[in-house]
């Protein structure tokens, strides 16, 4: 067998914090009480919460022994596309933890941190000449709130003009979030079918776009992985008919300073910092899906807004339209501050050499899997690639065989029948931070997986087998879960 | 997953494009999912049913299929009203896999008989399928 990085260690065991500890045990000194002891109130009183009492080190060799069983960026390769895993810089956390930063309070008056307020405003400013649009909200949590509130704000738009729309396109290579956040808002979703070569054609679009629609919810380069080439025909049929045009930027890490979505005819579209600007992402969360805007859509968004007073900086609560708070305060200020010290650590051209890598590292993967696993469009695609088990069926080795295979070797899987126009689809996505010779071991070792289907397809059944637990029975979890510890 | 002569197709009932199939039992139809559909979806693990009395138009989506892969929804292969649920799929949704076309999802009384002459036949089915 190949050697990727995973090897069987010594794992520890580690039971549930409930099932540890002695009656006694504590992790700290209580000070010496000064006051006199005073009877509680009747009816204030009732059972505890079973805690239980656990020393020092009980407490750190648990949660230390529980990351051990864990898998992150910073343990090995993490391909999972439409998902940007990439590196999150060290320099950011050092940044977020600046104590003037990290200890502000929200409501200090603006004359109490210019600072905070101005870094605000610039990562506003950062936002929209990287993606070419007018206005930026930093208030939504995440991309699915980013996508609801421009929905939000579309259905306002739409209400102060007098229209009443309530459809809205969606292509089949979506997020399922898409149609979600816009049945939220009021539209029911039609969907586009993707062509045969992986994108939307102007004629699908022009064929049911109508004065009761209202618009497109679009997402560039596509899930695919592959640049919709006809997005400046397809938001102009969208315009012609007074309908507005969203932009998902879940694939933004293909194209940071590439693209221009303004020009490309984009209304609103969300920015996932979790993803493209390196803030810590999935379980490690919470993540950021600021808002940005055309000008015509600037008096909708949620207030408040950093802006510039005078010679310092302050917060508009903007107008009457806007569709008000979708989040306390700032939004997920800390994620900002990471968001903020990768663009200015980073820098205009480095950004863009990012994406250019991104673009590179997924090409390279492509090209050098492409006579292994079948490859779902002969496009050339972005930053990501996508392939399926179609070659592998005569083996009666699937998709999830072949992933499971892959935690083995020490690499986390790709994403995995998604998306759906894929039967069996294999989403690989190793972004910009891989080297070379990282992506080298990852393409030999799924060729010798790729090579074991045919020799000992039971192997791959059987998958995982080098990890703490062996392979999961999904159907059982879903048909019958058990959500208590 | 199955080759394509490992699927069971019966003969005796008629099919659609999106992978449903349809019964004509006198005045009625049962509606379910061919082996082929259960095959790609893997397994389900949620079925979502319409409610009796629902009226569904040809070709709309009268509910959803969960399985461990995706979540595909099941169109109407007739226009009609639904009279009766498989209410046993929401406690056993693996019936669909063990025996999908003793399994049937729902129960319609068609509105326009002509509509039958519009599905596939078996033949044409696995044409299709073959692509």
């Amino acid at each position: 067998m190949i050697q990727g990085p995973g090897t069987s260690g010594l794992i520890l065991n580690e039971p549930l914090l409930w099932e540890k500890g002695k009656k006694g045990r504590s992790a700290f000194s209580m000070v010496e009480q000064d006051v006199p002891e005073a009877e509680l109130a009747a009816g204030l009183a009732g059972g505890a919460p079973f805690f239980p009492d656990l020393g020092e080190l009980d407490v750190v060799r648990h949660y230390t022994r529980l990351s051990q069983w864990n898998f992150g960026i910073d343990s090995g390769l993490y391909p999972l596309g439409s998902c940007t895993m990439k590196y999150n810089p060290k320099i950011n956390e050092k940044m977020a933890a600046t104590p003037g930063i990290s200890s502000a309070h929200p409501m200090l008056e603006e004359s109490l941190c210019q600072g905070v307020l101005q870094l605000l405003f610039e990562l506003q400013d950062f936002l929209a000449s990287i993606t070419g649009m007018d206005a930026v909200s930093l208030q939504p949590a995440a991309g699915a709130q980013g996508e609801m509130t421009a929905m939000l704000m579309f259905a306002a738009c739409f209400k102060k003009r007098g229209e009443r729309r309530d459809k809205i396109l969606i292509p089949d290579t979506a997020h399922g979030t898409n149609p979600a956040s816009a049945a939220l808002c009021g539209f029911s979703s039609v969907p586009l079918m993707s062509g045969a070569d992986g994108v939307l054609s102007a004629a699908s679009v022009a064929e049911k776009m109508d004065e009761s629609t209202a618009g497109i919810m679009l997402t560039n380069p596509n899930t695919l992985g592959l640049f919709e080439e006809n997005i400046r025909a397809i938001t102009d049929i969208v315009h012609q008919k007074g309908g507005l045009v969203y932009g998902d930027g879940a694939n933004m890490n293909a194209v940071m300073g590439m693209v221009d979505f303004k020009r490309c005819g984009v209304d609103a579209m969300h920015l996932n910092l979790h993803k493209t600007f390196s803030t810590p992402h999935g379980g490690g969360g919470p993540g950021a899906g600021p808002v940005c805007v055309v000008a015509e859509l600037e008096p909708f968004l949620p207030v408040p807004r950093a802006v510039k007073k005078g010679q310092g900086y302050g917060l508009s609560f903007g107008s009457t339209d806007s569709i008000g708070r979708v989040h306390a305060f700032f939004g997920n200020f800390s994620v900002l501050v990471r968001a903020y010290s990768y663009i200015m650590s980073m820098g205009p051209a480095n950004l863009k050499k990012a994406s250019q890598l991104a673009v590179l590292n997924a090409v390279y993967v492509r090209e050098r899997l492409r006579d292994t696993l079948a490859l779902a469009y002969e496009k050339p695609s972005m930053h990501e690639c996508v392939f399926s088990d179609k070659k592998q069926h005569k083996w009666k080795v699937t998709t999830l065989d072949m992933a499971k295979r892959l935690i083995d070797h020490g690499f986390h899987p790709p994403t995995i029948y998604f998306p759906l126009v894929v039967p069996g689809a294999i989403m690989i996505e190793p972004t910009e931070t891989e080297c070379k010779d990282d992506l080298d071991q990852f393409v030999v070792v799924f060729k010798d997986i790729v090579r074991e289907a045919e020799s000992d397809g039971e192997r791959l059944r059987q998958a995982p087998t080098r990890t703490k637990v062996r392979r999961l029975d999904e159907t059982r979890a879903a048909r019958k879960p058990c959500l208590t510890g | 997953m199955k080759e394509i002569e490992e699927l069971d197709l019966p003969g005796d009932i008629y099919y659609t494009k999106d992978h449903e199939w349809a019964r004509k039992e006198g005045e009625t139809v049962k509606i379910g999912i061919s082996d082929y559909a259960q095959d790609q979806m893997g397994d389900i693990v949620f079925v979502e049913l319409p409610e009796t009395g629902s009226v569904f138009m040809k070709g709309e989506e009268f509910g959803t299929l969960e399985s461990v892969k995706a979540v595909s929804e099941v169109y109407a292969p007739l226009s009609g009203e639904v009279i009766a649920v498989n209410s046993e799929l929401e406690n056993s949704p693996e019936l669909l896999n063990e025996e999908p076309y003793s399994n049937w999802i729902i129960e319609m009384r068609p509105s326009d008989e002509n509509q039958y002459d519009e599905l596939l036949n078996r033949d044409d089915y696995l044409e299709m399928i073959r692509g």
